[in-house]
């Protein structure tokens, strides 16, 4: 579903990301672990492009889209993404959130837009929060919101870039379990996290990254109990 | 020396109708200089440097010129030199508009980029192209936070207005001028033309309070 061919990405003279390769199946949920500044959040945002890749391929669905031909924009109604800091639009309700890009991009009727917000609202637990404005919302409800609005644009893929990391511990649980069950419902997904419960519980396989390359990958019962290379070891060792 | 009311009453019809068109150039620059204003900031943030390089040229001129100057270059150069003509009013709409662009587009520029680009990203995750997130996602925020600049410069091209008595566009300075002329009178004339823009610039400023509460509502 999402092949990645020798990914390199730069920012100035600064090399983020080393010869990066990388395979995800569908319906896999994969999760990218490692300490700060190993590049797995540039990792991650380079599968959708919000950086501009140094070199390198990504394939999404057979598709090169690293191609200049091709329309990233295009590309990105099918490829989900979820931040760390919510990226809501705080001068929209929640319902405004959720339809805007349904009914700009996917030019949808606006009463099938709400429609499908209302259900997608009520899936993440927020239907009485439609008319809300985000800067109302606590942290966790404003990440399902966010999940709820990518997930408005009916994506194949889903992204999520440290999703619980700005989040109060309290509030953790409620955001991890809406994105465990749309792993359970079949969601192809790719999430940075430190999380290690999620990583091994949600998990299909790990992905540990350091300085830029990707150290060691493995089903989590063998990375978590079996690493192999001993800076995953020193890694973890820190972190469980 | 007593203060001659009855002058001021005598000029109050020339001085209301120059009012009038103190109003009239004042609301029409600021329409064409806030829409100069939002192109030229737009293009000023454009990421290729060559085609954003006008736009940096255009502010740098019109902010590092005095007005009375490109009022005189468009009223005694430009305009006749595409009219055949001068054309005080024109030229004063010109001038203000031309110039009230420069700082609007600055206004613009540091609205735009005062948005976290978390915006930016968020939307275009979605697939949302650049011009689709600036109209739906970043220029509604930013606009809010533009209008108190954008306020000020209203004011200031308001007042700015006056120094159109030089190329003899009959707005209420000129009609003070001519009155202090007319009378050898200082007091009287200056003090009126003051109240007046005193009165009008109150009124603007009151209008723009009350557009920012209803925004900030919202």
């Amino acid at each position: 579903m999402i092949k990645i061919e020798n990914l390199k990405k730069s920012f100035g003279d600064n090399e983020v990301l080393k010869n990066v390769n990388a395979i995800v199946s569908p319906q896999e949920v994969v999760v990218v672990i490692g300490p700060s500044g190993s590049g797995k959040s540039t990792f991650l945002r380079c599968i959708n492009q919000l950086e501009t890749i140094t070199a390198g391929h990504i394939f999404i669905e057979g598709l090169d889209t690293t191609d200049k031909k091709v329309n990233i924009n295009k590309v990105r109604t099918e490829v989900g993404m979820v931040f760390q800091h919510f990226n809501l639009f705080p001068h929209k309700t929640v319902m405004e959130n959720i339809m805007l890009a349904p009914l700009k991009v996917r030019k949808v009727s606006k009463e099938q837009a709400t429609q499908r917000g209302m259900n997608l609202l009520k899936k993440v637990g927020l239907a009485e929060k439609a008319n809300a404005y985000p800067d109302s919302l606590s942290g966790g409800q404003k990440q399902r919101v966010a999940i709820a609005r990518a997930l408005a644009m009916e994506p194949k893929i889903m992204l999520f870039d440290e999703p619980t990391s700005a989040l109060d511990p309290e509030m953790v649980g409620e955001v991890l379990e809406v994105m465990k069950q749309l792993a359970r419902e079949g969601m192809t997904m790719v999430v940075v996290t430190h999380e290690m419960g999620f990583a091994k519980e949600v998990g299909d396989r790990v992905i540990f990254m350091d300085e830029g390359y990707i150290v060691e990958e493995n089903i989590p019962s063998e990375i978590f109990n079996h690493p192999q290379q001993e800076r995953t070891k020193a890694f973890l060792s820190k972190v469980l | 020396m007593s203060f001659r009311w009855d002058i001021i009453f005598e000029y109050a019809p020339f001085l209301l109708k120059g009012a009038l068109l103190t109003i009239g150039l004042s609301v029409s620059s600021i329409l064409i200089g806030t829409f100069l204003g939002l192109l030229i900031g737009l293009g000023k943030i454009m990421r290729n440097k060559v085609l954003a390089a006008p736009f940096y040229f255009y502010v740098t001129v019109f902010r590092g010129t005095p007005l009375l100057v490109q009022i005189f270059l468009i009223h005694f150069g430009i305009v006749p030199f595409f009219t055949g003509e001068t054309n005080a009013v024109a030229a004063g709409v010109i001038a203000l508009s031309l110039n009230a662009a420069a700082y609007i587009a600055e206004i613009f520029r540091a609205g735009i980029q005062s948005i976290d680009n978390g915006q930016m990203e968020g939307a275009r995750s979605l697939g949302m192209t650049h011009a689709q997130t600036m109209i739906h996602v970043v220029l509604p925020q930013a606009f809010k936070r533009m209008i108190p600049p954008l306020g000020n410069e209203f004011i200031v091209l308001l007042k700015d207005s006056s120094l159109l008595c030089v190329i003899a566009a009959p707005e209420l300075m000129y009609w003070g001028k001519a009155m202090g002329s007319q009378y050898f009178k200082v007091w009287e004339p200056y003090l009126a033309c003051a109240f007046i823009y005193l009165f009008l610039t109150l009124v603007l400023s009151f209008a723009l309070n009350g557009l920012e509460r209803r925004l900030k509502t919202v």
